[in-house]
């Protein structure tokens, strides 16, 4: 009640001014009356009681204030009566205000912008209930993070108190054939319990039962919103329904996830199948296989470090009822890590360091606008004198003019959102396609609110350096006073400094960035990547279930691929470098010398067409290559790289020796060595490969085969022409994942390239404003010793020691912030670390190549108002007084 | 010379206004010259604080006002108790009575 009449008589007073101010008015006035006529009585004269009246009492106006200043409202008032004095402030400086504008928006931009890339990866929970308890389980072999086999899961999920629940995927393209155009769909094989895992229920139909999971149990799927309403029309009867697939396979549609679940473990998944292994876990099927995922959901209350133990004591004590073979033995124990910093464990050291830069960025933004704002101040002394002259106390202007710049902020804001809405599109087109979670970055609810909140920050920040120097207005300090506007001098000096400085720490981390990336692209990939066109095909139809069927087309195919014109070199491999691919099996090599490594660890298995090595232009350093006779009925031979040469055949000669590869039925005998290949990265050792012909692959044939070819020029053109080559022999088959290797060689890098353009534009800004930061503090300081100078003209300094005097003072401010800015690069740069290759993080190139820019750069911006200075007519000046 | 101290108790000032409104109506010089009297010129009421604590009563729904023309064709504001005032200022008195009787027996007893 009593806050109600507070808003009610508040508003009005604050509707009716006027009419407030005169009822306080009047009272006070009548008080005062009142006063006097009391004194009168005790006999003195009107005009005496009214004097002494007002000496009892004090000041009429002071009362009138002091009773004017109770309530909310006066506060609401005093406030819009400060924006509206720096809004028209503002406004009679348009060169000033925009660029400061200008400057905070787009520190505020560039922060929203990475907020709103960064959020959802790092900081916003996954959208799933209860997320910290959603874990990521790898097989740890060899000190790296390996795929599951399904043995390992039936043993993990069996033995494990700590999860409440485990599931494995696998990822699957299935094609749709039920219509006139078939569609492949990415989608995942999952072990029953995925979906609970996750703690999300289907929207239509039901879930996978432990019953759907079996070997031999009918064909089902649960399927995506998306796909439920671009194939079915959003139909609801769709659940029962039978579907087909490639094969001749009738799927029956049992659910229909909601529109709202986001599959962060695959995101472009849109259709889900049970994976049916067999329980039995016969050693020559898929069931051994590193090919699955495992995600598990804690027990409530289990920590992460209790569930991390227990599987380290299931991977170190057998149990005598789950047997291992010895490629799954898990003498490295496992990995686990949860779930969400899982998903950014590659992108997070380079979103951690652009973070950082950006807000290295904000800064150097609002020490530039807090400059400009010191150097206006200047120019406003004398209002400021007057009105603490009148009265206003110093906590009144510290309000007006943080007031300006909570303006200039707010204003910037705006600026800065529009800005971010444009550039988090071009932010995540320019992300690594490894980045999590990329649907989900936009500028929602939550970045505004962050937006919002920046701005107030930031107004704030930039305001109170000036609110405190020129509070201190005072009269008795004259306006040309010495003493206070050295002070203020020294505070603008320091600020250039603190810009130079985090302008060097910015241009370092780009620098470092850049080198890496030099050194990663002259990384030898082991092959050729130029001119060289790559693409998957993948053959569709029941017939290519028979492996001579699948084998005929694929050479038919390469056949047809090789007489296209500007072809010069064309083959076939069951997995293509910098792919993605991880075809990784165990290698046993009969007889090993004792000197060899752990006979059990892994190595690529390439399934080629012979061609191959030409067309990727893969060196042969010994024996001989593969080729058309090393078909079906010829013995097992083998190429190995080097790697495998070295590491498992040392010191004798490899040609000739026999392994194994996985559980393979017979012997490889190995017939050629060829030169490391980087399959996984750039950035990342040559592991050991081994090629064998498709023909002598007899476990399973690879429906699924890239092509690799070599043209004579540039093979993107060629495209049209290869894709009807392949058409001509078979129309119905699928061809995807298009990329020269070239764009794959600079996909391989994009983490490190999207750090390094985000630097760089960070770094030319901060360059920039810490210019403009030098040369307006410079010329400021030329046009307030003008007399200083004209006077020394007249006294026979020449031009040169004039231009000398205002360049020192320049040149002495980027001294120090080089030399601040190099230590803190320095230390900056332990954060850039995990990012860099093949570059120390003080490599010496890269400081001296910063300071050499930062010193050229700041010595332009001294260089301007140095020449103006010694330009100067004293006499103009000087007759000017 | 050291003049004598005039200023109120703390925390006293909205309960001697109620209590000097439970009387009559009144102004406020009314009201400051009543405190004075009756206190015997131990507590003075300064306008500025006197007039912000009116109010401050007022909208806490303890006073009502009205304006009445003077003599001397002015206006002059006028404060009345009303129901909820009433409650308020026995609330405080009985609150201050305890008090002060506390403080008195703490000041009485032998150290």
């Amino acid at each position: 009640m009593a806050l109600w009449r507070q808003a009610v008589r508040g508003l009005r007073a604050l509707l009716n001014r006027s009419s407030a101010d005169r009822d306080i008015g009047d009272e006070v006035e009548h008080y005062f009356d009142e006063a006097a006529a009391a004194l009168e009585r005790t006999g003195l004269s009107p005009d005496e009681a009214r004097r002494a009246a007002r000496l009892e009492l004090g000041n009429v106006t002071a009362v009138r204030e002091q009773v004017r200043a109770y309530g909310w409202e006066n506060a609401v008032e005093t406030t819009t009566a400060d924006l509206r004095h720096g809004l028209r402030q503002l406004v009679r400086r348009p060169a000033f205000t925009i660029i400061a504008v200008l400057t905070l928006g787009l520190g505020i931009g560039a922060s929203t912008t990475i907020f709103s890339v960064v959020n959802p990866i790092l900081f916003e929970a996954l959208p799933y209930p209860d997320p910290r308890r959603l874990m990521m389980i790898w097989d740890g072999q060899n000190g790296g993070r390996s795929d599951i086999t399904f043995g390992t899961y039936r043993e993990v999920v069996t033995r494990t108190r700590t999860f409440q629940s485990l599931a494995v995927v696998g990822p699957f393209q299935p094609t749709l054939t039920d219509a006139a155009q078939p569609e492949r769909l990415d989608g995942q094989r999952v072990s029953a319990d995925y979906f609970r895992v996750l703690g999300v229920t289907p929207a239509l139909g039901r879930d996978f039962q432990a019953a759907d999971d079996q070997r031999g149990a009918p064909a089902i799927a649960v399927i995506s919103d998306s796909v439920w309403r671009r194939r079915f029309g959003a139909d609801r009867s769709i659940v029962g329904r039978q579907v087909q697939f490639e094969g001749g396979l009738a799927v029956t549609v049992i659910g229909v996830m909601p529109p709202t679940f986001e599959n962060v473990l695959s995101p472009s998944a849109e259709i889900w199948w049970p994976l049916q292994y067999d329980v039995t876990l016969p050693t020559n099927g898929r069931e051994w296989g590193h090919h699955l995922h495992m995600i598990g959901r804690l027990r409530e209350g289990v920590r992460e470090e209790q569930a991390r133990e227990e599987l380290q004591a299931i991977a170190r004590t057998r149990a005598s009822e789950f047997s291992r073979p010895s490629y799954a033995a898990l003498p490295d124990g496992f990995v686990t890590t949860r779930l969400q910093q899982d998903l950014a464990r590659t992108v997070r050291p380079a979103l951690l360091a652009i973070l950082g830069a950006v807000a290295l960025l904000l800064t150097i933004a609002c020490v530039n606008v807090t400059n400009l704002v010191l150097a206006r101040g200047f120019e406003r002394r004398t209002e400021l004198i007057v009105r603490a002259a009148l009265g206003a106390s110093r906590l009144r202007l510290m309000r007006q003019l943080t007031a300006e710049t909570v303006l200039l902020a707010i204003v910037g804001g705006f600026v800065g959102i529009a800005l971010a809405a444009f550039a988090v599109d071009v932010v995540v087109a320019l992300s690594p396609h490894e980045l999590p979670r990329a649907a989900a970055i936009r500028v929602d609810g939550r970045v505004l609110i962050f937006a919002t909140v920046l701005t107030t920050v930031v107004g704030l920040a930039v305001g109170v350096v000036p609110a405190l120097y020129g509070s201190r207005a005072d009269l008795r300090v004259d306006g040309r006073s010495a003493t206070d506007s050295h002070g203020r001098e020294a505070g603008r000096r320091t600020l250039v400094v603190v810009q130079l400085a985090f302008a060097l720490v910015l241009l370092t981390g780009a620098g470092l960035l850049l080198r890496s990336l030099q050194h990663l692209l002259a990384m030898p990939a082991g092959f050729n990547p130029t001119n060289v066109l790559t693409l998957q095909v993948q053959t569709v139809g029941r017939r290519f279930l028979a492996p001579d069927a699948t084998h005929q087309f694929f050479a038919a195919a390469l056949e047809a691929v090789r007489h296209v014109p500007g072809v010069s070199a064309a083959g076939f491999t069951s997995q293509l470098p910098l792919s993605g691919d991880q075809d990784v099996w165990g290698v046993q090599v009969e007889s090993a010398p004792p000197s060899a490594i752990n006979a059990a660890r892994d190595a690529y298995r390439y399934a080629v067409a012979p061609g191959y090595f030409e067309a990727m232009g893969i060196p042969l350093r010994r024996g001989r290559l593969l080729n058309a006779q090393d078909d079906a009925n010829a013995p097992r031979v083998v190429v190995i790289s080097e790697s495998v040469a070295q590491r498992r055949l040392p010191g004798v000669d490899a040609i000739g020796k026999r392994l194994r590869i996985g559980a393979s039925p017979g012997w490889f005998t190995v017939v050629g060595i060829v030169g490391d290949v980087r399959q996984a990265s750039l950035a990342i050792d040559p592991l050991d490969a081994m090629y064998v012909t498709n023909e002598q692959w007899t476990q399973f044939p690879d429906r699924a085969r890239w092509l690799v070819v070599r043209g004579l020029a540039d093979p993107g053109a060629m495209t049209p022409a290869i894709r009807a080559a392949i058409e001509s022999v078979d129309k119905g088959q699928l061809m995807l994942r298009v990329a020269t290797m070239d764009e794959r060689v600079s996909a391989s890098a994009a983490a490190r390239r999207f750090a390094l353009v985000l630097f760089q534009a960070f770094g030319v800004v901060a360059l920039a404003l810490a210019s403009i930061g030098t040369y307006s503090l410079l010329s400021g300081s030329v046009t307030r010793r003008l007399r200083e100078i004209a006077v020394r003209a007249v006294l026979g300094a020449d031009r040169r020691s004039l231009l000398e005097l205002v360049l020192r003072e320049g040149m002495s401010l980027t001294i120090v912030g080089t030399l601040i800015g190099l230590g803190l690069a320095m230390l900056a740069s332990r954060f850039l670390e995990t990012m860099l290759f093949g570059v120390s993080r003080l490599d010496a190139v890269t400081y001296i190549s910063v300071v050499a820019l930062l010193a050229l750069t700041s010595a332009i911006a001294c260089w301007m108002p140095a020449w103006r200075a010694s330009r100067l007519d004293p006499n103009v000046i000087l007759r000017a007084d | 010379m050291d003049p004598e101290n005039t200023d109120l108790i703390q925390g006293t000032l909205d309960m001697l206004l109620l209590k000097t409104l439970s009387l009559e109506p009144m102004h406020g010089f009314g009201i400051a010259r009543r405190v004075e009297q009756v206190s015997r010129g131990v507590f003075k009421v300064n306008p500025g604080s006197l007039l912000t604590a009116l109010t401050r009563l007022e909208r806490a729904g303890w006073l009502d006002s009205e304006w009445r023309d003077t003599a001397n064709s002015r206006r002059a504001k006028y404060y009345t108790l009303t129901r909820s005032g009433r409650r308020q200022l026995e609330a405080e008195t009985a609150d201050w009575s305890r008090r002060a009787a506390a403080v008195a027996r703490i000041l009485k007893a032998e150290a």
